[in-house]
């Protein structure tokens, strides 16, 4: 037995060609891979290149093409000078910034609260209310707002960025609910169980524990929060009609087209400056956001 | 430090399932009491119970004197040591050890005094700074006792806390939990599904199955003096033979007769104790330690001498374990390396007959 087990592979037939046809087979698995990346990427990328070069083109450019459109004969800043000097536009930056803000904060004391009750504390219909919060979500904004502007204009803040802070966590919070109930059911028992006799009470537990070590999945569940109130364009076009109160999403396509006169210039450059922000949050934060996302996939 | 009581403690659960039956068990003051058993016997669901984790359903348990079925887990001046550690994975180990203190706001300097005393007991001091991840199995469950060890409590509860250790560790670790109670003397409570750990930790052995306690002993009574079948076949390893048997009047000596007719005698002094049960259908029980090969001088009293054919020969090293069929019921006999075991050869043995015990099949209770 062991006498074989010594022998090369090379006297066992077949195995040598085995091994070659493995290689072989990864490496057409590979071309396969990075052809088809290679044409979602042309086809992801294709719009927003075309969206920056269109921003730095003059408006006389824009409207006299000549020759193909994917090389800029002029760059030119103005678009991005004309917006930022523009004190409407940097009050539609202002606005959506204190919407996300008071979005996200307001969600994640909500639902970090809510989740760690329902994952957490056994009560009558806890199990009904997690699935519930779930299926709230399924519910899509575009149905959602007919009810919730009678709401917002009962309340007095239609035109007004607090009605955003109000109904922005309808999308916000039954999601975020969700990842955080499956962060904290992937915490084991025992350390709730340690907690306590340790001498945690439930806050302490929730602050101490349970926050520390969800904070992958919080982050996760910040940057949705984030994305979503950020890029939220159904809500703020039914109840925002003021421009001094409108965010970035509503506030560019509504001043910088006038009737059928479209700044195509400062459109663009408007767009590119509002993708920033979740650009960049999503470059420094990307791997959190993945960690949060797959939490309790596997054992670890 | 203190002594806990349990009176007539059950947990019935949802649907009626009762997973503890109305046990009771007396808890001495720096007493080490081990609770074992098999698995779903119910001794994980007391030490809860001890702790706060679960609910008592009906009876009273008391810890120092005073009832604590209704007092949360933090001020039952308790602490516990899980299976799987349950080390906040965010602390070091220094303020995994500091936690509980911190929570109950002990100064500075005496949390520091305390986490470095314990350190020193179970020799992490240079861990102190790491975090649990950067641990090996063995460091996390020294850690996880000196999580309890720094709070003093009266009670420590250990849950199984080795299972999770390879071979080699979990036999450092037994000899290192005996040693910090020899130098802390807490009253300890220790739950394990190993009758090994249970033998060498325990003060007293707590034998548990289906919800109730088999018999509440120190080890060496729980191993020469089983009450029950159960106990009998769970504490020892290799676990005791239990052959079929009848118990026969021949003349003025009882008789053990086997399957297969082999005749073996009843020890004098046994006689008057099983003279109740002669002529019935019982349970022989012998150890595999007492079932031995013949050796020259050998002066032990009431040996008994039978052949018996071995189909299975394991040698250990340090010994030889034969396996024997007797019309069905497995007969382990151990022998001494040195002696030539052949399957399929037969075997002159010999059955300490002084050491056997028999056990009532209606029952289940070592007569």
């Amino acid at each position: 037995m062991s006498a074989t087990a010594a022998t090369p592979s090379a006297a066992i037939p077949g195995l040598g060609r085995r091994i070659g046809s493995l290689r072989k087979e990864r490496r057409w698995a590979l071309i396969t891979a990075y052809i088809s990346l290679i044409v979602a990427a042309i086809v992801m990328l294709a719009p927003p290149l075309y969206m920056l070069l269109t921003s730095l083109k003059t408006s006389a450019e824009i409207s006299n093409p000549v020759g193909t459109p994917w090389i800029v004969r002029n760059p030119t800043l103005d678009n991005y000078w004309a917006l930022i000097s523009d004190p409407m536009f940097r009050g539609f930056f202002f606005n959506s910034i204190k919407v996300t803000v008071c979005v996200v904060v307001l969600t994640m004391v909500i639902s970090v609260f809510a989740a760690f009750s329902l994952a957490r504390m056994k009560f009558f219909g806890s199990q009904v209310l997690a699935t519930g919060v779930f299926l709230t979500y399924l519910v899509p904004d575009t149905l959602l707002f007919i009810p919730l502007y009678q709401i917002v204009g009962a309340l007095g803040l239609l035109n007004s960025t607090w009605g955003l802070v109000l109904v922005y966590p309808t999308l916000t919070v039954p999601f975020c609910t969700w990842i955080m109930i499956g962060y904290f059911a992937s915490i084991p028992k025992e350390l709730d169980e340690a907690a306590l006799i340790d001498g945690a009470n439930w806050m302490q537990m929730l602050t101490k524990i349970f926050i520390p070590v969800a904070l992958p999945g919080i982050i996760a569940a910040t940057i949705f929060a984030f994305t979503v109130s950020w890029a939220a364009f159904v809500y703020p076009t039914a109840f925002i009609t003021r421009p001094d109160e409108m965010p970035l999403t509503i506030g560019v396509v509504s001043q910088l087209i006038r009737g059928d006169t479209f700044a195509w210039g400062q459109l663009m450059a408007g767009a590119l400056l509002a993708a920033l922000p979740p650009v960049i949050v999503y470059a420094f934060l990307m791997d959190y956001y993945i960690a949060g996302l797959t939490a309790g996939a596997t054992k670890g | 430090m203190a002594q806990v009581k349990l009176n007539r403690i059950v947990k019935e659960y949802e649907g009626g399932v009762q997973a503890v039956k109305g046990i009771d068990l007396d808890i001495a003051d720096h007493e080490f009491v081990v609770l074992v058993g098999p698995s779903g016997c119910g001794k994980s669901t007391t030490l809860r119970m001890i702790a706060g984790l679960e609910e008592i359903s009906k009876g009273e348990i008391l810890i120092g004197g005073n009832v604590v079925n209704d007092i949360p887990p933090r001020d039952r001046d308790i602490a516990m040591v899980f299976q799987n550690y349950a080390l906040y994975p965010h602390m070091s180990v220094y303020d995994n050890m500091a936690f509980g203190l911190m929570l109950r706001k002990f100064p500075k300097e005496e949390i520091r005094r305390r986490v470095e005393n314990a350190a020193r007991i179970l020799d992490i001091g240079m861990l102190l700074d790491r975090k649990p991840k950067a641990l090996s199995g063995g460091q996390r469950q020294r850690v996880a006792m000196g999580r309890a060890i720094v709070r003093d409590p009266k009670v420590f509860l250990f849950d199984e806390p080795l299972s999770n250790l390879d071979a080699k560790l979990r036999v450092q670790m037994r000899t290192e939990i005996k040693k910090v109670h020899q130098t802390v003397k807490t009253t300890t409570v220790y739950v394990t599904h190993d009758q090994v750990e249970a033998m060498t930790l325990a003060d007293r052995v707590v034998v548990m199955n289906h919800g109730v306690i088999e018999q509440v002993g120190p080890p060496t009574e729980l191993y020469h003096k089983p009450a029950t079948k159960f106990v009998a076949g769970f504490i020892g390893s290799p676990a005791m033979n239990f052959i079929p048997a009848k118990l026969a009047n021949g003349g003025a000596a009882l008789n053990i007769v086997l399957p297969g007719g082999i005749s073996l005698p009843v020890p004098e002094a046994r006689a008057k104790r099983y003279a109740g049960h002669a002529g019935k259908e019982v349970l022989f029980g012998i150890r595999p330690e007492h079932l031995t090969e013949v050796r020259p001088n050998d002066h032990r009293p009431n040996l008994a001498h039978l052949k018996l054919t071995p189909e299975v020969v394991e040698p250990m090293g340090m010994e030889t374990l034969a396996h024997i069929w007797l019309e069905g019921a497995e007969v382990v006999a151990r022998i001494d390396p040195s002696v030539p075991a052949e399957p399929g050869r037969a075997l002159p043995l010999a059955a300490d007959m002084g050491q056997m015990h028999l056990i009532d099949p209606q029952t289940d209770r070592v007569i």
